[in-house]
């Protein structure tokens, strides 16, 4: 890892899915997990929002001595503020999580901020394995499981997926006693949101399967019928060689095969 | 003749009475006859006939069930139903679906943002088509049913593995030659969620996340973590929840190309390495790609976990492999172990109990290896080799390794 390596993580405040409590986010602090990782305690620690948050102690409580605080209302708009904010600092890389746990949680921030800086974005990433001569070698999680290895030029921002390491425990003390300075930017509103409308989640309704049958015989045939060979191949009689061979087939055009 | 109703008592009294010999002959012809009033009666008795071993037969099925007497092949050709073509010849405007296309096919979220895009051309005015995009190779044979008027297919090397960088600029160009009305994107894992994002942030455009319940006006949209449900102005371009709307599934489109303008170069700050090898058994049976899975059929279980290991598959299990103790619990696939939502599924010695069938309902091939071509598993795969397991599995773990070998001399 280069000596000075500038990295960035972006903190929000996080909702616990069932009882609404205020909390470290799961992705952001994986962030910080991985930041703590690459560049210790050097590492920038920046949020967004109001000042009044007990939470954003318990992300300096994992061993870090200070962050900025960019101060605006909660309701604001972070991405101006921080746009600017990450413009002027230029870090190398900035962490963020990849969706919100309160509010719109559209996952729009690093790709907002990719604009508006003009670096590239890489979504979900698992882990960065290191930084060599201006370009990062990063794993990025996917579906099922998987992993991607993906190169990427600095700067660029990152937002960091579940598959990340789980993140340290947050020590109390220390995270009391940590510093937060206060950066002042001139808070933009959120205009758009504010005409929308918010209501507690609503059950959605379960798809219901419809039988699509003219008459009552299929009607009940569907509601009742057990799978049939629905024109599946079989090979009875073929020796186990072939047999194998279909089978290696199948698996190669799916793609299964690496 | 006069309008007036006569009535033949002799002729009642016979209908009346079954054991009549005359009885058959007035009852037969007349199922619906004129009654005294005028209205019409139905002689529930008259309807039917006498079928080939004496009994009386009732066709309820009103000449909808297979024809009696016919070709099983003719009979299968009536029974698939041409569903009628829709299309539209100068589309005012388009509503453009950007697929995901995992494993080259539709997914069902996918289906839902194509129904979702149906339904927004249906309440806006005038004649539009829905555009579908597909990037990278293609193996789906039925996007007329999945209800896509145009297709725009991006193949090629620069669309390949992870190419965010290349698809954004291809959007872009689509935006500027077909200015949709709608953009639409599955909000999914599979690529969808990012695509939207990244055009999103591209055009400016806000655009609603996690849609569950869209029409022309508003959009409802989850909120972070479930907990809130956002009522919105329907936005230009949305990231669709999973069952948002309804596939098509009555209609067949016209899947007409559409080629576009010459792309401009992209700038390509991303590589992308290819993937990266994971131990399978590391990754949780739920989410597998591709599971190898043993029953009571397996007796060498040596070579099973060496032919999981070849193949590269994760690992499953049937109930009575785990209960004999030869397979940790959380491998167990089915109703009281794992669902599992492998894209292959492969049954080794595998009977299919309807326990077991349960648990593997959302896999998309299933192949069978079984010495009974009679099992339920059988019903159910798409591929059934029937035959001693494993005789199969030590020609298929040949085969693999042949395979790997060339592989290996081709690379050197
Ligand atoms: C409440 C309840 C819950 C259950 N939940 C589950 C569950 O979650 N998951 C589950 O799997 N089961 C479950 N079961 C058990 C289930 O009903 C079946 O008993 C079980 O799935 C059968 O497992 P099997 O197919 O491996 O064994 P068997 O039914 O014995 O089938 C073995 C198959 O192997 C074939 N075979 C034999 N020798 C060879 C050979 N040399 N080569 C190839 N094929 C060969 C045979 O033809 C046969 O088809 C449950 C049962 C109950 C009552």
């Amino acid at each position: 890892m280069p000596h000075d390596l500038n990295l960035a993580v972006l903190v929000s405040i996080g909702q616990h899915p069932k009882s609404g409590r205020a909390r470290r986010a799961e992705q952001d602090a994986r962030a910080v997990e991985l930041g703590l990782k690459l560049v210790g305690e050097r590492l920038e620690l920046l949020h967004a929002g109001e000042a009044q948050q007990e939470v954003l102690r318990s992300y300096l409580g994992m061993g870090l001595k200070e962050m900025t605080l960019l101060e605006q209302p909660s309701a604001g708009d972070a991405v101006p503020a921080l746009g600017r904010y990450l413009a002027q600092k230029r870090p190398d890389i900035v962490l963020t999580g990849v969706r919100a746990e309160s509010g719109e949680a559209s996952g729009m921030t690093p790709y907002l901020l990719g604009e508006a800086l003009g670096w590239p974005v890489v979504t979900r990433i698992a882990d960065i394995i290191k930084v060599e001569n201006g370009e990062a070698e990063v794993l990025q999680a996917l579906p099922r499981g998987q992993r991607r290895a993906l190169k990427v030029r600095l700067p660029f921002v990152a937002s960091v997926d579940l598959a990340a390491e789980t993140p340290r425990q947050s020590a109390y003390g220390p995270g009391r006693r940590a510093r937060i300075d206060n950066a002042s930017v001139d808070a933009q509103q959120d205009q758009l949101r504010s005409q929308w409308q918010e209501a507690p989640a609503r059950k959605r309704p379960k798809r219901l399967k419809v039988a699509k049958a003219k008459t009552a015989a299929d009607r009940f045939k569907a509601a009742t019928a057990k799978s049939q060979a629905s024109g599946g191949q079989v090979l009875q009689n073929e020796s186990a060689q072939e047999q194998a061979q279909a089978l290696f087939k199948l698996l190669v055009e799916e793609g299964v095969l690496r | 003749m006069s309008d007036l109703i006569r009535r033949d008592p002799r002729q009642e009294w016979i209908a009346r009475n079954r054991l009549h010999p005359q009885h058959a002959e007035l009852i037969a012809p007349a199922a619906e006859t004129r009654g005294p009033s005028g209205l019409i009666r139905r002689n529930p008795h008259a309807v039917g006939f006498i079928g080939p071993n004496g009994i009386k037969r009732i066709d309820r099925l009103a000449g909808n069930g297979p024809q009696l007497g016919q070709r099983r092949g003719g009979a299968k050709a009536a029974a698939e139903v041409q569903l009628p073509l829709i299309t539209v010849v100068t589309p005012d405007f388009y509503v453009v679906a950007v697929m995901d296309m995992v494993g080259g096919r539709l997914t069902g979220h996918d289906k839902d943002v194509l129904g979702q895009a149906h339904k927004l051309v249906r309440e806006s005015d005038g004649e539009g088509a829905v555009v579908a995009v597909v990037f990278g190779e293609s193996k789906e044979e039925a996007f007329d049913k999945a209800g896509v008027d145009r297709l725009i297919h991006l193949e090629g090397e620069a669309y390949a593995g992870y190419s965010p960088e290349a698809r954004l600029t291809a959007l872009s160009v689509i935006e500027s030659q077909l200015k949709p009305r709608y953009w639409l994107f599955p909000d999914s894992i599979n690529g969808g969620n990012e695509l939207g994002c990244r055009l999103a942030a591209k055009l400016g455009e806000r655009p609603a996340t996690q849609a569950w319940q869209v029409d022309s006006s508003t959009a409802v949209c989850r909120g972070g973590s479930q907990r809130i449900d956002i009522t919105r102005d329907t936005p230009r371009l949305l990231l669709l929840a999973e069952e948002c709307a309804d596939p098509i599934d009555e209609t067949r489109h016209e899947v007409l190309p559409i080629e576009l303008d010459t792309m401009p170069g992209t700038l390509v700050r991303i590589e992308d390495r290819g993937q990266v090898a994971v131990d399978p058994n590391q990754i949780p049976l739920a989410e597998a790609e591709f599971i190898l899975s043993a029953g009571n059929g397996i007796h060498d279980w040596d070579q099973f976990h060496k032919a999981a290991e070849v193949l590269g598959a994760t690992e499953g299990a049937s109930r009575v492999a785990v209960d004999d103790g030869f397979m940790p619990r959380f491998r167990q696939v089915g109703a009281t172990g794992t669902w599992v939502t492998a894209r292959v599924y492969v049954a080794v010695g595998i009977s299919g109990a309807i326990q077991h069938l349960q648990g593997i309902g959302q896999c998309d091939k299933v192949v069978a290896i079984n010495t009974d071509a009679g099992c339920d598993m059988v019903k159910r795969a798409d591929l059934s080799l029937i035959g001693d397991s494993q005789e199969i599995l030590a020609e298929l773990i040949q085969l693999v390794e042949q395979h790997r070998q060339g592989g290996a001399e081709d690379a050197a």
